[in-house]
């Protein structure tokens, strides 16, 4: 009898763990949902994959939009969700066999020069793209091209921002609309770190947004003219030297999770432990999603500069939305993608649902959209984003994506960012190491 | 005729011996000979391979990053090592005495996180050894008065968690061996040994540690093989192959890096043949040093 009963507990934790085992193993290889997008029975299904839930909800709205316009050339959208290195490796893998690639894929600015590398295996997308050139920033369509060929179709212009928490700052008495100068930062910070505890801003040490920012500033980038890696330049050095003073007097600290967009940091920006992040613009849709504590709290405005009348801002991030070789109707794709991503509907689209800054540049001045009172992230924020925008539209800065890129990234946010914020290494050592690494790497 | 020839005692064995010969051969032999040619090549997406010589393995010694997973790698085998067989060895012996109570429930206690998915157990970890406050270690240390650390972020904190996690995943497995050797040994030994007056500790390593050595020597083997090639706990615990200054990078991240992350396969190709060289060396010199190749008697 003992023994039954002991066979029957073996029985049910062996179903429960392969139960759970089941469960995990539908996360880590994402989750897939059918949109039908009012399509009928005879339409074309195209398989769509992203690492950014909330692209699937663009695209359906545009999905009706375009069964609707198209009743001859419906589309269905089978969506899959995975986590950014899993979607990336495993695109990576099929498009490099010519084997269960999906017809229409996110890259991510960062990955999209290993896709580049070689013969690329993906549709050029130009002549889809032709009709809106006029309308779009030239600039974000580029970095997606190789040798004249369009590759990807970007989503916004990720201008970067300053993201400031009012409620701590006006317990120190900041005005942030008065933070003009990193040297105004700092006065502020220190006050900030004085009056409240708090820390004024991150130091970032898994990305670069910081660093571009410092960089783009200066007019200066990661890469020369010919795309090689020029890390150790008296620009970035100049850049990093600003922020470990700012380190070195409790203006801005390291967060868990190495930088405002992770998990980590949402929790910690939650919080109130830090006064300010330094983003692209996208990072609203995370303050939305993640940060609903502070609703209401959350001012935008431009980033300090190093010395007045320089450069703001630079775009940060980007995803490049593709079509493989492979698809099943190539044609079909491009003309859905381009439509879905390039036309005024689409760019207007892409703020309503995705709070993004949408590279038609046209959409930030028409009041009615970007002004909307009902939009989430009009209600959300202090004040309008697009004031912001408006007023540093001609500042945004491009920092170049090369081949060198991939690397240049993985060193400085594995390696060198943390020798200097979290060891304290010498910056000039730190970059000299960093650009013979790359060297080595790239050899 | 065919009769004749299924019930051959000369071509018998060889029958039975197929299949695994038929998937050494597909799985291991075929893409061992692949993964050795392309290490002399340059793979690039959707073009020609491209042979370059011994370009990659020359690059390959001058690269800081693969030196560093060598080391953490031979490290992290050390560690699992020296932790992964004294201590299940010394709880098998302590759960096969008969005086032990509540023998299967620590049997199945220490078993059970070896059911666990190692994304799922991997991930726990990760939060436990948070350098946020609130996480659960930081939160004990707390109550000691101790600052709270960020573990992950550390070369020896980072392996502080790293081997936790190994041990807690590992050592019930372990123990199963052991156990396993331990029941080979017959009784008549240790009561030999009493009525000759031999202490605990005496029998223990004049009868238990001499005959668990064949179990000892698979276990180490296999240790040293599972140690080389760690790479999912590493993976999770840093939530990525890039931890911070990649105190967690192990051999099989950097050849995964290579290989999918930055699609360099030829070069990855040449990292998982060295690693393949060092495992063979290693487990050859110690298996030999153990006496496994001398004829039996």
């Amino acid at each position: 009898m003992k023994k039954k009963w002991f066979i029957g507990l073996i029985v049910i934790s062996m179903v429960l763990v392969l139960a759970g085992c089941g469960n995990s193993g539908n996360n880590a290889s994402g989750e897939t949902s059918v949109l039908e997008g009012g399509a009928g029975e005879d339409a074309t299904a195209l398989s769509y994959w992203t690492f950014v839930e909330l692209h699937g909800q663009h695209f359906e709205k545009m999905l009706t939009k375009w069964n609707e316009a198209n009743p001859d050339r419906q589309i269905k959208l089978n969506v899959s969700v995975m986590p950014y290195d899993d979607m990336h490796n495993k695109l990576s893998i099929a498009v490099q066999t010519g084997v269960g690639a999906p017809d229409i894929a996110d890259i991510e600015l960062g990955k999209f020069p290993d896709f580049l590398s070689g013969t690329p295996q993906l549709e050029p997308l130009n002549d889809v793209i032709d009709p809106y050139r006029d309308t779009v920033v030239q600039s974000r369509i580029d970095l997606y091209s190789k040798d004249g060929n369009n590759y990807g179709i970007p989503t916004h212009v990720g201008a970067s921002v300053a993201f400031y928490n009012t409620e701590i700052l006006e317990a120190a008495g900041v005005n942030y609309e008065d933070i003009v100068t990193w040297e105004d930062f700092k006065k502020a910070g220190i006050q900030v770190y004085e009056k409240t505890g708090k820390y004024m801003g991150t130091a970032d040490t898994s990305a670069t947004w910081q660093s571009s920012m410092m960089l783009a500033q200066q007019g200066a980038d990661f890469t020369d003219e010919a795309g090689n890696p020029i890390i150790n330049s008296p620009e970035l050095i100049k850049g990093l030297t600003i922020l470990k003073d700012l380190q070195d007097n409790n203006v801005i600290s390291t967060i868990a999770g190495g930088q405002p967009d992770t998990e980590e940091a949402y929790g910690e920006f939650n919080a109130g432990n830090y006064a300010t992040a330094f983003m692209p613009l996208w990072e609203m849709s995370r303050y939305t999603n993640y940060m609903a504590d502070l609703s209401g709290k959350i001012a935008i405005a431009p980033i300090p500069v190093i010395e007045k009348g320089m450069p703001s801002s630079v775009g940060g991030g980007g995803t490049g939305t593709v079509v493989t070789k492979t698809a099943k109707d190539v044609q079909l794709a491009k003309d859905y993608l381009a439509f879905a991503k390039l036309s005024l509907d689409a760019n207007i689209e892409i703020w309503n649902t995705l709070g993004f800054d949408p590279v038609n540049m046209d959409v930030w001045n028409m009041k009615d959209v970007t002004h909307n009172p009902e939009n989430q992230f009009v209600k959300y924020f202090v004040n309008n984003p697009f004031d912001v925008l408006n007023t540093i539209k001609d500042q945004i800065q491009l920092v170049k994506s090369t081949s060198a890129s991939p690397t240049i990234n993985n060193v400085l946010c594995t390696i060198t960012l943390n020798e200097i914020f979290e060891d304290g290494k010498d910056i000039t050592e730190a970059l000299n190491d960093a650009q013979a690494q790359i060297e080595q790497e790239l050899k | 005729m065919i009769k004749k020839f299924l019930y051959s005692q000369k071509v018998a064995p060889y029958v039975f011996v197929l299949p695994f010969i038929i998937i050494f051969v597909v799985f291991w032999v075929y893409p061992l000979a692949n993964s050795f040619e392309m290490s002399f090549q340059k793979v690039t997406l959707g073009q020609e391979a491209d042979w370059v010589g011994v370009d990659n393995y020359t690059k390959l010694m001058g690269d800081s990053i693969f030196l560093k997973s060598v080391y953490n790698s031979a490290i992290y085998m050390i560690l699992t090592l020296i932790v992964l067989i004294p201590f299940p060895m010394l709880f098998a012996v302590l759960i096969n005495n008969k005086f032990m109570w509540g023998r299967g429930f620590f049997k199945s206690t220490f078993f059970f996180p070896a059911l666990t998915s190692v994304v799922v157990a991997g991930t726990i970890f990760r939060l436990m050894f948070g350098e946020m406050e609130g996480s659960m270690i930081n939160n004990i240390l707390g109550f000691f008065g101790v600052e709270p650390m960020k573990f992950l972020k550390g070369q020896v904190t980072g392996y502080i968690a790293l081997l936790s996690l190994a041990t807690w995943r590992w050592t019930g497995v372990n123990m199963l061996y052991f156990l396993s050797g331990l029941k080979n040994i017959p009784d008549e030994y240790y009561e030999a040994a009493s009525i000759d007056g031999a202490s605990a500790f005496q029998k223990f390593t004049r009868i238990t540690m001499p005959l668990l050595k064949p179990t000892t020597i698979y276990v180490l083997t296999i240790s040293i093989y599972a140690g080389l090639s760690m790479f999912i706990e590493s993976m999770m615990l840093w939530n990525g192959n890039n931890s911070p200054k990649n105190i967690g990078l192990t051999i099989v991240g950097y050849l995964y890096r290579q290989g999918i992350e930055k699609n360099n396969l030829g070069y990855a190709a040449a990292v998982g043949i060295v690693l393949l060289v060092i495992t063979m060396v290693i487990n050859l010199t110690q298996l030999s040093f153990s006496g496994m190749f001398k004829k039996e008697d």
